[in-house]
């Protein structure tokens, strides 16, 4: 017994070791984040209680998670934009892609009742109770990136509207083909995690173009947003399109650095120098790196910087305006000169940036 | 007459015979399918030299590609093996380790707090025993609680797969870590023509399987196995063959996990080793392994991994939505498995005993 005792107390120092370990080589930055984590219910409680009583705004935030860069540039916009020296008070709360955890936080929010709620909601369903309560409470909730479905008791959406950037794509590779002379095209797509909506909008919006245009889409594969699966669905594709294909779609610049690699080792060429068109979506600064290096022949932007939009829904409400329920996030369409192009989408007329590393620096 | 017939019956006693029938039977598929349509039937097993952007000439074909996708698995199978022999339970903290120790070898390499660059801020080999020194740790750790604590095996592993690739991440300051250099791209790009991790997997299996038969480890992962206290009382250490196991199977994670980061030169530590405890798992019922421990068969579990990557490359060569891949990938494990069972072999036993009983009547 006392054997079994010592033996857990051994594990326990060991576990703790381990994560001190870890955590020693940490700078201040990450140990903020590390706190965010772990900030439960009671945490937000009384850090709201000692500021509640200045004339800060208080907002609550309920964030996904930290699985990508996107998401860790999203966090970041929000903790600069609610800053205390910008008049706010932020209670911010790392979800941890647990949505249990996150209708746990929103209730937190309001029991400490903060001014606003900012949910990036991790699934799009089983929200109308916790909206209800927070309506109850006369609190308004923005929802960003993320929708949720089945309510529309929020105040306001920010986010991105994934089937323009599809759109977008489309309508460009249209106006380049034709540029380069380019007549037939049979493309391949790359896609995100299958019915996540960066996917489905994407989709929709290219293979719109790609039908009206009458391109060839010879396959589509679920490559997860990630670079091996990018990687590894290229490589197939390579062997059974075998000089069958001009263009290659990829939904996120992970999966575009996966079939890069993929497309080197089958011998192919591709991008702005190469026989084959590689584009790209997300535009995060690796991304554009690769934009700069003739690689991908064109990134359209998915911008994570939503809290500048969420301020002016707040700034908005608390002149006693209403603001608009759903808000687009202006977004950027990616590519080097040789490859900036005229088009539009549904007769409105786009501008492209041209990459330069000033822009690659400012990227997320 | 005589000879033939102790052939069969060796081909029949061989333990590899469902393995291998099963691989056979996943790669058969393609050559109906290519038939069908139209193709040459054996193109699916086509391996030609291809020109490449940077890497020279190397082996292409989805043979290849089977051989070189599969490698994590077959390493991480040969991990789980001893740990399923020696304890009777599986490590299901192998997809997170390989996760921490890839981060921690990108950390090493970038420097902390970098995420992207194309420079090493530290040797490579430092990087690399990093990631091997980790991938040990964590096996240590979990043999200890197997072994000294006697937890039951999954629920002492449950705790570093909930833990490490969370630690995975803290380490790497919740971002992707970009390593873009050749030299550490290399464990997953091409030695010559053959693709790097083929090699590594060729070396790992000739190490372990060398260990195994030329000392008597093999022998004592067994007895241990089988059972602990007649091993203890004929003079084994049992706790420490049980810790040992553990120790190599975190090690393997750890080569799995510097190969599956090498050949995105980055350390995505949400993704690396997503799910592949799993397949370890699997690979390691595929080969006809019993996970109630004793005796194993490396070679099965070997098999079993390259059946398990044959399966996803097959589907990809059929254009399988990967949506809709698992349905099938989980219909043609419950075939596999299912042949395998011991019910099932009793009955085809059976069968054939009534037959030749038959035979010897007439």
């Amino acid at each position: 017994m006392k054997k079994k005792l010592l033996g857990v107390l051994l594990a326990a120092t060991m576990a703790v070791g381990m994560l001190a370990g870890c955590g020693g080589s940490s700078d201040s930055s990450s140990e903020t984040t590390t706190d965010d984590a772990a900030t439960t219910t009671e945490d937000t409680a009384t850090t709201d209680d000692s500021s509640a009583s200045g004339d800060l705004i208080s907002i609550g935030f309920a964030q996904v998670g930290h699985e990508s860069d996107w998401r860790t540039a999203s966090t970041k916009s929000c903790q600069d934009v609610f800053s205390e020296a910008n008049g706010y008070d932020l209670s911010f709360v790392d979800c941890d892609n647990d949505s249990a955890a996150q209708l746990e936080a929103v209730r937190s929010f309001i029991e400490q009742d903060v001014d606003y709620i900012i949910i990036d909601p991790i699934v799009s369903t089983g929200w109308d109770t916790v909206l209800t309560e927070c309506e109850d409470a006369g609190i308004p909730v923005i929802v960003i990136d993320r929708t949720i479905d089945d309510s529309d008791k929020y105040t306001s959406w920010v986010g991105s509207n994934f089937k323009t950037e599809g759109l977008a794509a489309g309508e460009w590779l249209k106006a380049y083909a034709e540029s380069k002379g380019i007549s037939e095209i049979n493309y391949l797509t790359i896609a995100g995690s299958t019915g996540a909506s960066a996917q489905i909008g994407r989709t929709e919006g290219f293979d719109e173009i790609a039908e009206a245009n009458g391109w060839n889409k010879l396959d589509e594969q679920d490559g997860d947003f990630t670079e091996d699966g990018g990687q590894s669905i290229m490589e197939s594709y390579c062997k059974s399109y075998e000089g069958k294909f001009n263009v290659v779609v990829c939904q996120n610049d992970n999966e575009a650095f996966g079939a890069m690699t993929a497309m080197d080792n089958a011998g192919i060429t591709y991008g702005l120098d190469g026989d084959v068109i590689l584009i790209s979506f997300d535009a995060c600064t690796a991304g554009l790196e690769q934009v700069k290096a003739r690689k991908i022949s064109a990134d359209f932007e998915c911008n994570p910087l939503a809290a500048p939009f969420v301020e002016e829904v707040i700034k908005t409400l608390e002149d006693g305006g209403t603001p608009e329920k759903e808000v687009y996030m202006e977004e950027h369409w990616f590519a080097l000169t040789d490859a900036m192009v005229d088009f539009s989408i549904d007769g409105e007329a786009q501008t492209m940036t041209e990459v330069t590393d000033d822009v690659i620096e400012a990227q997320y | 007459m005589n000879n033939k017939k102790s052939f069969w019956q060796k081909v029949k006693s061989w333990p590899l015979l469902l393995p291998v029938v099963c691989l056979l039977l996943v790669m058969a598929v393609n050559i109906i399918y290519d038939a069908s349509i139209g193709n040459n039937p054996f193109s699916f097993f086509k391996i030609t030299l291809q020109t490449t952007t940077g890497n020279g000439t190397i082996l292409y074909g989805r043979i290849i590609d089977i051989l070189n996708r599969g490698s994590e698995a077959a390493i991480l199978a040969l991990g789980m093996t001893l740990v399923v022999s020696s304890s009777a339970g599986t490590d299901i903290s192998v997809g997170s380790v390989m996760s921490l120790s890839a981060s921690v070898c990108c950390m090493l390499l970038a420097g902390y707090g970098v995420t992207s660059t194309s420079e090493l801020a530290v040797p490579l080999v430092v990087g690399l025993l990093g990631a091997l020194l980790i991938g040990c740790l964590c096996g240590a750790f979990n043999g200890f609680l197997v072994a000294h604590l006697k937890i039951q095996p999954m629920v002492a592993t449950l705790i570093l797969f909930t833990a490490a690739r969370a630690i995975g991440l803290l380490v790497c300051n919740d971002m992707i870590v970009y390593v873009r250099n050749d030299s550490f791209g290399f464990f997953g790009s091409f030695l010559g023509p053959i693709p790097t991790p083929i090699i590594i997997t060729v070396i790992c299996v000739l190490i372990l399987g060398t260990v195994l038969k030329k000392t008597a480890l093999g022998t004592y992962i067994q007895s241990v196995g089988i059972n602990p206290k007649a091993s203890r009382i004929a003079g084994l250490n049992s706790k420490t063959i049980i810790f040992l196991t553990y120790v190599l199977c975190g090690l393997f994670a750890a080569v799995a996990g510097i190969m599956q980061s090498s050949r995105i030169t980055s350390a995505d530590s949400n993704n690396i080793g997503l799910y592949m405890e799993l397949d370890a798992i699997l690979a390691v019922a595929l080969g006809g392994n019993s996970l109630g421990g004793g005796k194993f068969n490396l070679a099965g579990s070997i098999i079993g991994a390259y059946t398990i990557q044959a399966i996803t490359t097959t589907l990809y060569a059929l254009g399988v939505s990967t949506s809709q891949a698992p349905v099938y990938k989980a219909v043609i494990v419950i075939i596999i498995v299912a042949i395998q069972a011991p019910p099932v072999q009793a009955y085809f036993r059976k069968k054939s005993a009534a037959k030749n009983a038959v035979k010897e009547v007439a």
